[in-house]
């Protein structure tokens, strides 16, 4: 990573009614890059997107310590206006459920020239003509005749590539991805991927890629995150950490892949459970659930060290 | 997951028009409406001219209604009397779906302390009946229909307020608010770009519903004298002043009482069409 990194998250702690909820969450996208943020439901993947966007509800979430660079602007020390002029126009974002994501009562076409208006002050015929480019480029045939239609008359892959359409309207220069096939069919998941793949090579953006499928991470991502209970456990090249995954968690986490297993057999679960915020100890959270666990483990909460691979483990595969 | 299908606005009038109720009502609507506008050319005449007929004749030929204690013809003075019926309930709905429907998104959407203050502000102009809030307005302003009808819509705002903020809050907790702050738009364009939109069909269905108690009240006020002051011919004035002849001259209060009748039902019957039309939750279905 040569580049002077495009977001740089430095040691990120946030709180929900002062529980805190992420600790000392720290990762760099390079211009370009494509980073999977994977861990299980609950582990703080969508808290940090939202962080990023400062779209977390405030009460009860609360940026609590640390710094978000983006593009060299400190997105903490931002006022509301400030973030405005960044949110959809230099980072877009996908939400979830793009059943829901849509207003119900405008056509697609004025909602994907919304941020076209927003930002770049345009008009509504010239938003018109860019949104029927931009529908084009998100793989809606005909685009032009489908402007006029409404959220509710469009299929579930269809209203993703809308979302998609929305977020890149502006052209950002990071696109934010919170799990944006989770609520998708299996064979609409992979066009959207394919889609957000190519896109993001022709427009040449950034990708943070929020999901909890680890076969989406190897197939699409550059680097991977791995989050494990609000803190970032392990990062590494996404082929590095799928050949020699060095945290346990990780390890654990890759053994009770389908595709690792031979079939008919029971798929390997990870017992236990993950410990509550408050209940947390000194050493590595991970610790009670770890088979590998030293004494030192529960004793002193290891640092995310090394380059490329980072890893925050005392006694390492 | 039905979302609100939006109607465009022929569908929605046949749609409205569906049942027998609803047909009658408009059709009853309609030829108050028109006798409304057109009254000055309809009326055989003056509405305010005494001594056009008899003191208290019964209804004839000439004088369809009869006539009243100073010889007006009743039949001009009531479609008269629906201008300012129809008028006054109109702005008095308009100022109670404004102001109410502004103050409930308002608090909804700020959340927090704001909304805490404000649901309790509202409780305690709900826990006012809201007649005795309009007499208690009118007696700050001073009698007139204007007034009235001013007096009727701030009453009506809190209720309007309460439902308006509720739904503002489940619509807030939608993706989609989020997904427009996501675009970088600002709290202003959201309230009105983002949720104003998804709250008209119950801010219609408000409406209408309301319309109808709108007429009464403003008609009780005027009852009162505390509304239109004569020699204004409006409908509840009209029933105050023939109260003392029912007896001899029935007409003086069955032709004003009937067009009162005919109006709230009227309107009631459209109301109560349109709101299972619009209501996503009846999901369209026709009932």
């Amino acid at each position: 990573m040569a580049d002077a990194p495009l977001l740089s998250v430095e040691h990120l702690d946030v709180t929900m009614r002062g529980i805190p909820v992420l600790e000392d969450v720290s990762f760099q996208i390079a211009p370009g890059e494509t980073l999977g943020l994977v861990g299980e439901s609950g582990c703080g993947k969508s808290v940090t997107a939202l962080s990023i966007m400062r779209l977390l509800p405030n009460p009860p979430g609360k940026i609590a310590g640390g710094r978000i660079l983006f593009d060299g602007i400190d997105m903490t020390a931002l006022d509301a206006a400030g973030l405005r002029a960044i949110r959809g126009d230099r980072i877009g974002m996908i939400f979830q459920e793009p059943m829901t994501s849509l207003n119900p009562v405008y056509t697609i076409g004025d909602q994907i020239g919304e941020s076209l208006i927003v930002h770049r002050g345009m008009s509504g015929s010239a938003a018109k003509a860019e949104t029927a480019k931009l529908l084009d480029l998100v793989g809606i045939p005909s685009a032009r005749n489908q402007l006029g239609r409404y959220p509710h008359e469009m299929s579930g892959g269809q209203r993703q590539r809308v979302m998609i359409a929305i977020a890149l309207a502006c052209r950002p220069k990071l696109l934010i991805a919170d799990e944006p096939t989770t609520a998708l069919d299996v064979t609409v998941q992979a066009q959207i991927l394919d889609l957000i793949g190519r896109l993001r090579v022709e427009l040449g953006m950034a990708v943070l890629l929020i999901t909890h499928d680890l076969g989406v991470v190897a197939e699409f991502c550059d680097r991977v995150a791995v989050m494990y209970a609000g803190r970032i456990v392990e990062e590494a090249p996404a082929a590095e950490l799928f050949r020699r995954p060095r945290h346990r968690y990780t390890e654990a986490l890759l053994h009770t892949m389908p595709a690792a297993n031979p079939p008919g057999r029971k798929l390997p679960s990870i017992s236990g459970t993950v410990p509550a915020p408050l209940d947390r100890g000194d050493g590595c959270i991970f610790a009670p659930r770890c088979g590998f666990a030293v004494p030192r483990c529960t004793a002193e909460l290891p640092p995310l060290e090394g380059a490329p691979h980072r890893l925050r483990c005392w006694n390492p595969a | 997951m039905t979302t609100t299908a939006i109607l465009p606005p022929r569908r929605l009038i046949a749609r409205t028009l569906g049942t027998p109720g609803a047909v009658a009502g408009s059709v009853i609507l309609a030829i108050l409406v028109l006798g409304a506008i057109f009254a000055p050319w309809l009326s055989p005449f003056d509405p305010n001219a005494t001594r056009v007929c008899p003191r208290l004749a019964a209804p004839s030929l000439q004088n369809l209604f009869g006539c009243d204690l100073f010889g007006r013809d009743i039949f001009s003075r009531i479609l008269h009397g629906a201008r300012l019926s129809l008028a006054v309930g109109l702005l008095t709905v308009a100022i109670s779906l404004i102001a109410g429907t502004f103050l409930g998104m308002v608090i909804a959407f700020l959340g927090g302390r704001a909304d805490r203050i404000g649901v309790r502000l509202l409780d305690v102009m709900l826990g006012f009946p809201a007649i005795v809030l309009a007499i208690l307005i009118v007696a700050v302003l001073g009698v007139g229909a204007f007034n009235a009808a001013l007096a009727v819509g701030i009453s009506g705002i809190p209720r309007i307020a309460r439902v308006i903020r509720s739904a503002t809050l489940t619509l807030v907790g939608r993706e989609f608010v989020d997904s427009a702050r996501a675009v970088g738009a600002s709290q202003t364009r959201i309230l009105r770009r983002h949720l104003l939109p998804n709250l008209l069909p119950i801010v219609i269905v408000l409406g209408s519903l309301d319309l109808g108690s709108a007429i009464l009240s403003t008609a009780t006020l005027s009852f009162l004298g505390l509304g239109a002051q004569p020699p204004t011919a409006e409908w509840g004035a009209m029933l105050s002043a023939g109260r003392e002849f029912m007896r001899y001259a029935p007409w003086t209060m069955i032709f004003p009482g009937l067009a009162l009748f005919l109006a709230v039902m009227s309107v009631n019957l459209v109301g109560d069409r349109l709101s299972h039309v619009l209501d996503p939750r009846a999901s369209g279905s026709d009932g």
